[in-house]
This record gives C-alpha cells, structure tokens and sequence, in this order.
C-alpha cells in the first residue's frame, strides 16, 4: 500500500500546488487588476471612510470633520455640526452622490497621503495621520447674521475684508444640509440628492460666486469709477439735465427713470438717487464703450476671481457694441457749454442704445455677488480689487503650513483719488440717498443701492446692494454684497427698501 | 523517546510565540494598543496545548511530534482571526470566549481517545457499531424534532442548550469503519472479474461499498444540501478503495458516479445549482449572488504579497468571515506569505499523516493512517478552493482555524487518533529491531 500512499501524497501536493497557484493569481498577479475593478467597491469605501481634516471658522469652530464610526464597514463618516450654514463654502463629499465647495477644493490637503502601511505606522508611533485642516476666514456670527437678515428669501449675502480680501461671510439662500449627503448610507445620501436637485430653489447652487444677476444700478459704480478715472467728470462737474429719461440715438425709445421720476444733477446726485437718465447719458455722450469696458475688466469682469471655491463663474460686461458708424454721438449743448476743454467725443456703433442701459446695470450685464461685493471692496481699498478668499491657511498634522490665503490684490481697478471720490459719493447714499437703510450709528457707512429688472415685461426685480463700512471713510474695514433675488410674487422689490436692511444687520453684527 | 516529545514541546513553544505574536499585532493593528488580556491569553494559550503535550508523553510517547504543534499554529491563528474579526463584526463578542471554550473541549476530547483507545486495534473490534454510529450521526440532522436547518443546510442538531453538526463527527467514525472494513477485504477486492478496456472491475457484490458511499453522500447532499460533505466523504472512500486495491478503476468509476449525481443534484435543487453559477460567473451578479466569492477575492487581492497586517484590514466586509471564509480574512491581512504559510501548515499536518500510514505496518492503522490525513487534506482543499474560487463553494469549516465548536472537536479526535496509531507504529518497530539494536528502555 506504500506505493498508493506516496502516489496518494503526491496527488495532494499536486491539488495544493494548484490552490497555491490561484493564490498567487489573486493576491499577486491579478491583485492591481482586481482592486481597481469596478465592481470592487472596496476602495472607494476604504478611501470614504478614511481620516479626513477638519474645515474650521476664523473662530476654530468646526464646520466639517470626520468622526469615527462604531459599526459597518465605512469606518468614518463626514459631520458639518453647523449643517447648512456653511454648506455654501465647506460643501460636502459623498459617496457616490459628488463633492463640491472646500470639501473639493482641498481634498489632497484634506485626505492627506493615503498609503495604508505608512498610516499604520504614524498611528503605532503615536502620531496621527498625515490629513491637513483647512483654516478658514468665516466669521459664524457674520454668517448667522446673514442667514437671519436674509430669511427665507432666495437671495445672497457677501461680506468681506477689503483690505485683505479675507471673506467673512459667504451664505446664500436656500442652503442645504451636507450631512445628508456625506451619509454613509448610500440610499439617504442618494435620496438626499435628488431631492435637493428637484428643488425648484436649486439649494445646491452657491449663488454667491456661481451664479450671475443683472447688477442693476450697483453697477453704476463702475460707470462712474470709469468717468473719473478717464478724467472727463468729477463729483461736481459738470451738472446733467434732470429729465425722466434719455433717448439715445440711433432709437426713438427711452430709457427712463425709476418709477418715472425725475432727476439730474452732478455725478454726486446721479449715485446718490440713481438717475438712470444722468448715467445714460454720461455713457453714450462722453464715456463711450471702451473706456466702460475697460474699467469694468479693471474690477474683475470678465475673469474668473481667484477664490479657492470649485466653480467660480465670471461676472460678464459685453465687450461688443456694434460696428462703428464712423461718426460721432453729438453732445447735448447743454453738456457742453459746462466743458471749458470738450473731452474726446464717443464714436458712434450700432448698438449705442444698449450702453445706455448697461451703464446702470442692464440688458447684458451680469455679475455674481462675489463680483459686486469685489468692487465695493475696490472702492473702500483705494482701488485695489483683494484677491477673495475663504482659506486663511491650510496646516497638516505637523503644523506645517501648507497653503495660506493670498492677501495681495488680485488687481488694481482705479487710482486713488478716484476711489477716494466713489466712497465719498456713496457715503451721500446712506445719509440722504436711496440706502437710508444702511446707516449705522457709529460707523461711516457707504452704499450703493440696485434694483434690477430681470425682464421689461414684469413688474419683479433683483433687490441689490452693496456697501462698506468702518470706523473712517479712509480705511474701510468691511464689504458687502447683498442681493434678494425677484419674486414674481412679492413684484418691486427695491435695494434700498429690501436689500438694506440686509446689509445694514451684517455690517452691524460685524460691528459688535 | 523524550527527544520526539522535548522536539514537540519546542515546536508548540514557537508556536505559541507566533500566535501571541499575531494577537499582539491584530489589536495594535485595530486600536494601536497592547490588548489587556494578553498574558491570560498567553497562558490559556500555552497551557491548552501544553496539556494535550503532557497527554502525549503519558500516553502516547512516540507519537509524531511534528503534528501537534502545527495543530497549536492553526488553532492559535484561527483564534487570534476569530477574536480580532469580533471586534468589527455584529453580535460576535462571544464568539472568542466560546472558541475558547471549545479548544479546550477539543483537548479534552484528544485526551480522553487518547486515554480511552489503548491500541488503535482496539477500535477494529467494534467495527459495525462505529459503522452504524457514523450513518447515525449522519442522518441525525435529518430527525424531525433535533435537526435544524441553518442557511439552507440541515446539518445541525440540537440538543438542549448545545447545538453541532454531527456530520463532524460521522466523518471520522465512517473512516474508521471503511478502513476496517478494506483492511479485511483489501485481498478479494483487488481480484479481477472483469475488464472494459484497459480498466478491471471486481465482482459487482464488492462494489457494494463504493455504491454504499456514493448513495450515502448523494443521500446526505439531497436532504441535508450540504455538497462539501458529501464531496469529501465520498472524496476519501473512494481513494481508501484506491488505496487499499490500487485499482484505478475505483477512482475513475468514483468520479463519474460522483459527477454524475452532482449534475443531476444541481439540476435538481437550487441550492447546490446557485452555488455553481456563483462559482462559475460570479461578476454576472457580483451585488448578489457572486456577493461574497467576489468580496474574498478582493479581500485576498487587497492583502497582496505580505498582507495589510493583522487587525489593519477589512475582512469584515465577506459575510461569514469567522467560519466559511476565515482564509480570506487571513489572506487579506497576512498576505501571499500568510495564506501560503496555511497551505503549507495542511501539507505538512497531511505529510506527517501520510508518513505514519507508511510506516504503520498493520492494514487497519495504515488505513485509518491515510483516511485521517486525506480528511483533513481535503476538507482544507475544498474550503480553500472555494474560497480563492477553484472550486464551488460548500460550506465547511477550515480545520482547526474557523470558528465551530463541532469541527474544532471531531478535529482534535481525528489528531488523537492518528498520533495513536503513529505511536502504535513506533511502538512496534522498537519492538521488533531488524538489525540487532536493543530496544530503548528508559529508566
């Protein structure tokens, strides 16, 4: 029987040999083909569920981190203990169901190396893993003020260093709550999902630098920021016709007033009660298309900010007026009578009749909130537009500073003098102007009010303003951006009545 | 005498050490601290398997010493794997403490063969009554008010507070009774009646036990669905038939009969068909059926060449990791190196057996010898092939490393015996020199 036994060994060796085979195809050969397999979800659960830094306020409150799990196979999940408040800026990271916000932004910095041996051996040595958190430049009680002047109405709020360019505030309603979707249960983050993107208010949409608004009459800044700057009006000279609209040429139709009002006046009274007319006409009789373009470009349109958001959009200023006609627009005589030297007259293009509007915000202007907010900023900065930014730094588990905010201006818009003379023609808004609603006992407050069609048939309008503030009109120390978005049902909505209160009760939180 | 056992007792040391070594890692490896029970750990360990030791020396002298201290390796792994998957699996904080309990039932069963099987010739004597026994134990699961169906196989019994799977234990006793009965009738089975082809048959009356063995496991694997006992008991009869004539034709004959009634019970019953296409196309459904193949294959993918480290993987993921699959949660977190280091641990325990049939001289212990050592090389094999995905799947247990209180002591039986029959051989050679050295008597 001997002979069978060895023969009887021999054969299982063999059958062993051929398990340890196939071992050596799965754990050895095949193993990189068989992680990176679709239908492996193994790594994508270990990456889920791995350390991951924490997103942190001005403060040190914690707007996102990782916590360990008891029970299942992800061994951690993402909490934002502030829910939606800041879903605008931390985002969210999910399973299956994407990321957005800081969360994507930094998610190298955030997750950190991820080699399984080297983590276990930090963690035997006693250090923790090699993730970074990402400090931030939010101010929660900036935030919660925000979110509570703007309430429930859809609608954005910006509020910024202009010094610095550090963001203080960056909220936008609807919000939405990010651990919904960083739930390691798939079907609720999924089912949280789809939800939101069936929300008619489209609550994932950060609308403060991901979506564009007509500006409206904020945008006025611009024209007159452009004017000074070319040197062709100051506050006070010279004096425009007062009139209920301005027909430019090449139309018939008017492009009117406010609520069919009256006015007129230097360029201190055009920003003060936001004369469309005025500004009309300084656009198409001595401003002209390029130099607004220009300036425009000069304070960010047209570019996409450099803050460390995903999906920064650009304000837009429509570069094209139509092709030159080869004449001159003619100034009105009672303009030029007031010019000892006539400044360079504005050759006449197509579309002339449409820089009369987008002077003062319409038909093809839009910008983000962010935008409006930068050039306020510009204004208060003595012409330099700061580069925004949420991240103040980004530090690993060793204190090493990986990443820190750029406090160098992102650009210069205007000269400052110019500025000089913007701020204090804001500073008339609120004091005896449209943004009487902005004042604030204690504080220099300027601002500049929008209220902005979104379309000539409907009485609804975007609700805009914009602001800074501090303890002198030199150095200001804060910025604002406002905008209620128009509801077809609430109408006429202006942004000094609707919009101003808004940005008075963030300016006054900063305040205290 | 004592240099086998001292050798043992050095092997059993090295394998303690390993063990404790892997508890220690499994828990820095979880929560990067040394586990608290560690020396109770250390000394229910070592002294577990010292006591089956000092069974050895008292009863069992010249018994292999190689054997008992790959026994101790996979025990101890098998615990440390069990214990560490505790921690993340639901509802399993008891499984340890009760794998415990059970290791130490196995020893006590080891001791008490041991003790209560002298001479393993005695067994030959009560041949029918193990016979009968062993068909007991295997339909028992099969009675109405003990038997109970656990995931689609009724292989289990209970009885008051305990439940087991008397398969386990059936297993060795029909082992037993085949080996006897071959022993006897080795000479008029090897006769040649007639041919087909190059192949010779006995007279078909002799056959009576391959049909008896093929019937019984097809009985076993149609009202119990359980095909991985089935195969391996119908795997090891009919290589005792081979074994015992070395007709080959036992062996062929075997596995057509065998694929035969496979094909047919597949066709039959969806348990056993299910099992097969997840075996052969798992990715056709890999959320659901091929669930779990798949989840060992990542697992054993993921641990690569040296293995994520005790305690740092993520075995948790493969439904029922502590018993069917505990080979994978090894080949994740010990690698290549550690899942070889498991084959080779069978091949050794499976060489070793082999080694003691050889040079067992009487038919029934060499018999037994090689019935034994195949029981255990083969359940392994199917457990592990099914595992990596060789073969279908079938739920057994991975000898002394799954959890299982059934397996863990019919196995430390089946080691008794075989160290029994090793120190019967051993006895004898020293009793009978072929040249003229004395017999050693020890003081």
């Amino acid at each position: 029987m001997s002979r069978q036994i060895i023969r009887l060994g021999i054969g299982l060796m063999l059958a062993y040999l051929v398990l340890f085979a196939q071992l050596n195809r799965l754990q050895f050969f095949s193993a990189e083909a068989l992680e990176t397999h679709p239908a492996n979800s193994r790594p994508l659960v270990e990456d889920f569920g791995a350390p991951r830094g924490e997103i942190r306020a001005a403060d040190g409150t914690v707007l996102a981190r990782s916590i360990d799990l008891e029970e299942g196979v992800v061994e951690r999940q993402r909490e934002y203990p502030l829910g939606e408040l800041f879903a605008e800026v931390t985002g969210f990271v999910s399973f299956d169901a994407g990321d957005d916000g800081l969360e994507a932004a930094f998610d190298d910095e955030l997750r950190g190396e991820r080699n399984a041996l080297s983590d276990g051996f930090r963690e035997l040595l006693g250090g923790a893993s090699t993730t970074a958190d990402v400090n931030t430049t939010l101010s929660v009680e900036l935030q919660e003020a925000a979110r509570d002047a703007l309430g429930e109405r859809n609608g954005s709020v910006v509020a910024l260093d202009p010094r610095t360019g550090e963001i203080l505030s960056l909220w936008s309603y609807p919000s939405y709550d990010p651990n919904a979707l960083a739930d390691v249960d798939n079907s609720v983050a999924r089912t949280a999902r789809q939800n939101l993107l069936a929300d008619p208010g489209n609550p994932l949409l950060p609308r403060t630098y991901r979506e564009v608004y007509f500006p409206g009459s904020t945008f006025k800044m611009v024209t007159a920021a452009a004017a000074i700057e070319e040197e062709i009006v100051t506050l006070d000279v010279p004096v425009f016709p007062t009139a209920d609209g301005y027909t430019p040429p090449l139309t018939n139709r008017a492009f009117g007033n406010f609520g069919g009002s009256t006015c007129g006046g230097p360029l201190r009274d055009l920003i003060r009660v936001s004369c469309n007319s005025g500004f009309a006409q300084l656009a198409v009789e001595l401003l002209g298309a390029p130099s607004l373009v220009d300036t425009a470009e000069d304070f960010g349109f047209n570019d996409t900010p450099p803050i460390e958001l995903p999906g920064a959009v650009e304000s837009v200023m429509p570069t094209d007026f139509g092709a030159a006609l080869g004449t001159d627009v003619e100034l009105a005589p009672a303009l030029a009578e007031q010019f000892d030297e006539l400044p360079e007259p504005v050759a006449l293009t197509d579309n002339i009749p449409v820089l009369a509007q987008s002077s003062s915000g319409q038909f093809d202007v839009r910008a983000t909130p962010l935008q409006m907010a930068l050039v306020a900023a510009a204004i208060a900065n003595d012409g330099d537009v700061p580069s925004p930014h949420v991240v103040s730094s980004v530090v690993d588990s060793e204190g090493v500073v990986l990443t820190e905010g750029d406090t160098d201006p992102w650009r210069t818009a205007i000269e400052p003098e110019t500025a000089e003379a913007l701020r204090e023609a804001m500073l008339g808004v609120v004091t005896d102007g449209t943004g009487r609603s902005l004042a604030v006992d204690g504080l220099v407050v300027g601002a500049k009010t929008g209220t902005a069609q979104i379309a000539e048939s409907q009485e609804a309008t975007h609700a805009w303003v914009i602001a800074f503030a501090g303890e002198q009109i030199e150095s200001p120390e804060i910025a604002v951006a406002v905008i209620v978005e128009a509801d077809l049902a609430l109408g006429e909505q202006t942004g000094g009545r609707v919009a101003g209160p808004v940005a008075q009760a963030v300016i006054s939180s900063w305040a205290n | 005498m004592s240099s086998k056992r001292n050798l043992e007792l050095a092997l059993i040391v090295a394998a303690g050490a390993i063990t404790v070594g892997a508890y220690v890692l499994a828990s820095l490896g979880r929560t990067a601290t040394i586990p608290v029970d560690l020396l109770p750990f250390f000394g229910v360990v070592l002294g577990l398997i010292v006591c089956a030791h000092l069974v050895l020396r008292r009863f069992a002298p010249l018994a292999e010493p190689r054997i008992l201290p790959v026994v101790a390796l996979l025990n101890g792994l098998g615990y440390v794997f069990i214990a560490r998957l505790a921690n993340d699996i639901p509802d399993a904080t008891r499984l340890p403490g009760q794998q415990a309990v059970w290791t130490a039932v196995g020893i006590a069963a080891f001791t008490a063969t041991l003790v209560f099987v002298p001479r393993i010739k005695e067994l030959d004597k009560y041949r029918y009554l193990i016979g009968i026994a062993g068909i007991v134990l295997l339909l028992l699961p099969l009675l109405p008010v003990v038997g109970r169906e656990v995931n689609g196989a009724r292989i289990w019994v209970r009885v008051g507070p305990i439940n087991f799977q008397p398969g386990e234990f059936a297993k060795i006793a029909l082992a037993i009774f085949v080996a006897s009965y071959l022993a006897e009738k080795r000479t008029i089975l090897q006769e040649t009646r007639f041919a087909v082809g190059p192949l010779t048959f006995p007279q078909p009356k002799h056959l009576a036990p391959v049909m008896a063995a093929w019937g019984g496991s097809l009985l076993v694997m149609v009202f119990e669905k359980d095909l991985g006992s089935s195969l391996l008991l119908f795997l090891v009869v009919v290589i005792m038939l081979w074994v015992a004539t070395d007709r080959l034709s036992y062996l062929l004959t075997g596995v057509v009969l065998f694929a035969i009634g496979g094909t047919v019970s597949a066709r039959l019953f969806g348990h056993v068909d299910r099992r097969l296409d997840a075996w052969l196309d798992p990715w056709a459904d890999p959320n659901n059926l091929g669930f779990q193949p798949l989840q060992a294959t990542f697992a054993l993918a993921n641990g690569g060449l040296t293995g994520t480290g005790p305690g740092r993987g993520e075995p948790f993921r493969i439904p029922e990791v502590e018993t069917d699959f505990i080979f994978a949660a090894i080949g994740e977190e010990l690698g290549l190196l550690g899942s070889t280091g498991i084959l080779i641990a069978f091949v050794a325990i499976v060489a070793a057996g082999l080694r003691i049939a050889i040079d067992t001289p009487d038919d029934f212990g060499s018999l037994l010898a090689t019935a034994l050592a195949t029981l255990i090389g083969i359940q392994a094999f199917i457990i592990i092939g099914g595992v990596i995905r060789l073969v279908p799947l079938t739920g057994i247990t991975l000898p002394f490393v799954s959890y299982g209180g059934s397996s863990l002591v019919s196995n430390y039986i089946l080691i008794a015996l075989l160290l029994r029959i090793s120190h019967d051989g051993a006895t004898r050679r020293s009793r009978q020199p072929k040249d003229d050295a004395q017999p050693t008597v020890v003081a």
